[in-house]
């Protein structure tokens, strides 16, 4: 199949879409409210946004491990 | 300055993580199993050149598009909550998880690129047998992309080939044969993927009953009642014997879930299996209150379960909590001691490494490696916390198990009278065979319950407890996106389900 082939096959694949483009509708709505809307305004990539390279987000991630156990009254 | 956990906050990101993880789960087994169903609907086709099979097989494949359309992307919103709720934990095991979930989006998009679209664009386009290929690699290609996420779920249950990079605080990825091949991560998928095969099923049964009861689409129904009863009975099996090879993997890697499984407080040889039982409220681990108010057990068939021998011990909650020295069971206590003894050699290799002493931070590491497997140990605050809520796994087991030993019996029964063209007579059993897709979907998700409430206190069995995992967020921000999650989750559902009803009763006509 030539590329122009495949391209019909998916314009007219699309074209003839009855359920299909309902859905296709809802899959795109879903889409912008996870990107253009959850992912921007409430899911920050904490690490990614707060540091600027691998070796500081270890370090920070390093310092939580060290520093969230209970203190040593609390253990055995 | 030592971080303090807000157990309301990790709550939430747990909350929120469930809820979005279950709603993942609706969509995911239907999608993993109706596209074999279709593959077979249309492998009939293929064969007998029978059109109503053409028919049967694009009037199911509408149903799998209406699942897939709802589902598709409902997993990103995992991605999401692990890049903000559970950043530290998404930092330490992103070279694990990294290679997986690469391979997995790559898989998925290259099947639903090509396959997909074949399947559903291609019947007077491609050949009869190219389409039918498209179709099967479709069922295979959906199955094998849920190899990579459930390897990498297998991993937090047992954590093997990494090793932990200190300087970077990371997991570091050193065998992956070690983690696709891992007796959990096989027992995983051949569970999560069998039990989806069967919900499946189920659901065929379900809506073909439908068609029965109201006297449509006769033929359409009976002939995907045969199929479907012959794939779910099959596949029942497969369920059955996996899901004991899970039980035994719990045993051996992760004992404490399953004695909270079998609500065994204090451990014992010839264990029976609880068959029914109603827990005491009351029941704390080390006191001497009873276990049960009622209860009935199969006899020696825990120890069968858990050690593949009748006359062996099974550890239970008091044993792995206080250790059992006769059985050479090490306690959670001394365990807080070798986790305690993990952080401090850890905290002084970092000091040392500051100090550029290089002698003493490679005694330190080494001190560290001995210990580091009960690192997770130095973050609870007592033993008990080591144990995982007993009420929800106890009756989450056995619900579950009892479905999936009732499934079976409902597809040899549809199986029979379908043969014998007495199914439209027994309108009791098709009226029972409309509550098949809750109960499918009960057993469905009351597997992954078991799977994760057995995990905790644990992100990462023993080394990495949730309450270290979670990001150092507001209880009131987490609480927040967890609503925003409920409203957007409740109204992408009720879409599906009217969509899909919409479609159940246009039938096979297309319009």
């Amino acid at each position: 199949m030539t590329l122009t082939g495949i391209w019909r096959f998916y314009r007219d694949g699309f074209r003839s879409m009855t359920l299909g483009k309902t859905l296709w509708a809802l899959i795109l709505i879903k889409l912008i409210v996870l990107f253009g809307f959850l992912k921007v305004f409430f899911f920050p990539d904490l690490l990614k946004t707060r540091y600027d390279n691998d070796y500081d987000r270890g370090a920070f991630v390093l310092r939580h491990i060290l520093e969230s156990a209970p203190p040593e009254r609390n253990r055995p | 300055m030592m971080e303090t956990f807000d157990p309301a906050a990790v709550n939430w990101a747990r909350a929120q993580f469930a809820l979005t993880a279950m709603y993942h789960w609706m969509f995911v087994p239907l999608t993993l199993g109706l596209s074999f169903l279709l593959a077979f609907f249309e492998t009939f086709y293929y064969k007998t050149g029978d059109p109503e099979w053409k028919r049967i097989t694009r009037f199911w494949m509408r149903l799998f598009a209406v699942n897939f359309a709802i589902g598709i992307a409902t997993g990103l919103i995992l991605e999401f909550q692990f890049g903000t709720n559970w950043s530290n934990y998404s930092w330490m095991v992103g070279d694990i998880f990294g290679a997986p979930l690469a391979i997995e989006v790559l898989f998925a998009f290259f099947i639903e690129a090509t396959f997909f679209a074949v399947m559903f664009f291609g019947w007077d386009r491609v050949s009869p047998r190219f389409h039918l290929f498209s179709t099967w690699m479709v069922a295979i290609g959906s199955s094998l992309s849920a190899v990579w996420i459930l390897v990498a779920n297998a991993w937090m249950q047992r954590p093997v080939g990494m090793v932990f990079n200190p300087d970077l605080a990371r997991f570091e990825m050193q065998d992956i044969a070690a983690v696709i091949t891992s007796p959990v991560a096989v027992s995983h998928f051949l569970h999560a993927t069998s039990t989806s095969f069967v919900l499946s099923a189920l659901f065929v049964l379900s809506v073909s009953s439908w068609y029965l009861l109201k006297g449509r689409y006769l033929r359409l129904a009976v002939r995907s009642v045969l199929v479907a009863s012959v794939f779910g009975l099959l596949f029942s099996f497969l369920v059955i014997l996996s899901g004991d090879q899970a039980a035994h993997n719990a045993a051996r890697f992760q004992p404490m879930k399953l004695a909270a499984m079998e609500a065994l407080y204090r451990g014992e040889k010839n264990a029976g299996l609880v068959a029914i039982g109603l827990l005491n409220p009351e029941k704390k681990p080390g006191d001497d209150r009873p276990v049960f108010h009622q209860a009935v057990h199969f006899p020696y068939l825990l120890s069968l379960l858990a050690n593949r021998r009748l006359d062996t011990f099974v550890p239970g909650i008091d044993d792995l909590l206080y250790g059992n020295p006769a059985e050479g069971i090490v306690g959670v206590s001394e365990k807080m001691v070798l986790g305690n003894e993990a952080l401090e050699q850890l905290t002084r290799y970092r000091q040392a490494r500051k100090e550029k002493d290089e002698e003493a931070a490679a005694f330190h590491l080494a001190a560290f490696k001995k210990v580091e497997d009960h690192l997770g140990f130095a973050y609870l605050d007592g033993p008990e916390e080591a144990v995982p809520h007993v009420p929800i796994l106890f009756y989450g087991f056995h619900v579950m198990v009892g479905l999936g030993f009732l499934f079976p019996l409902i597809f040899l029964l549809y199986l029979i009278l379908a043969l014998k063209n007495r199914l439209p007579r027994y309108r009791w059993l098709l009226r029972l065979g409309l509550l098949l897709v809750p109960l499918g979907f009960l057993a469905s998700q009351l597997g992954w319950v078991v799977t994760e409430m057995g995990r905790q206190p644990w992100a990462i069995h023993h080394i990495l407890p949730v309450k270290v995992a979670q990001s150092n967020l507001a209880a009131a921000t987490v609480q927040s996106t967890f609503y925003i999650f409920l409203v957007l989750l409740t109204l992408l559902f009720v879409a599906e389900v009217r969509i899909m009803l919409s479609q159940i009763r246009i039938g096979p006509e297309e319009k």
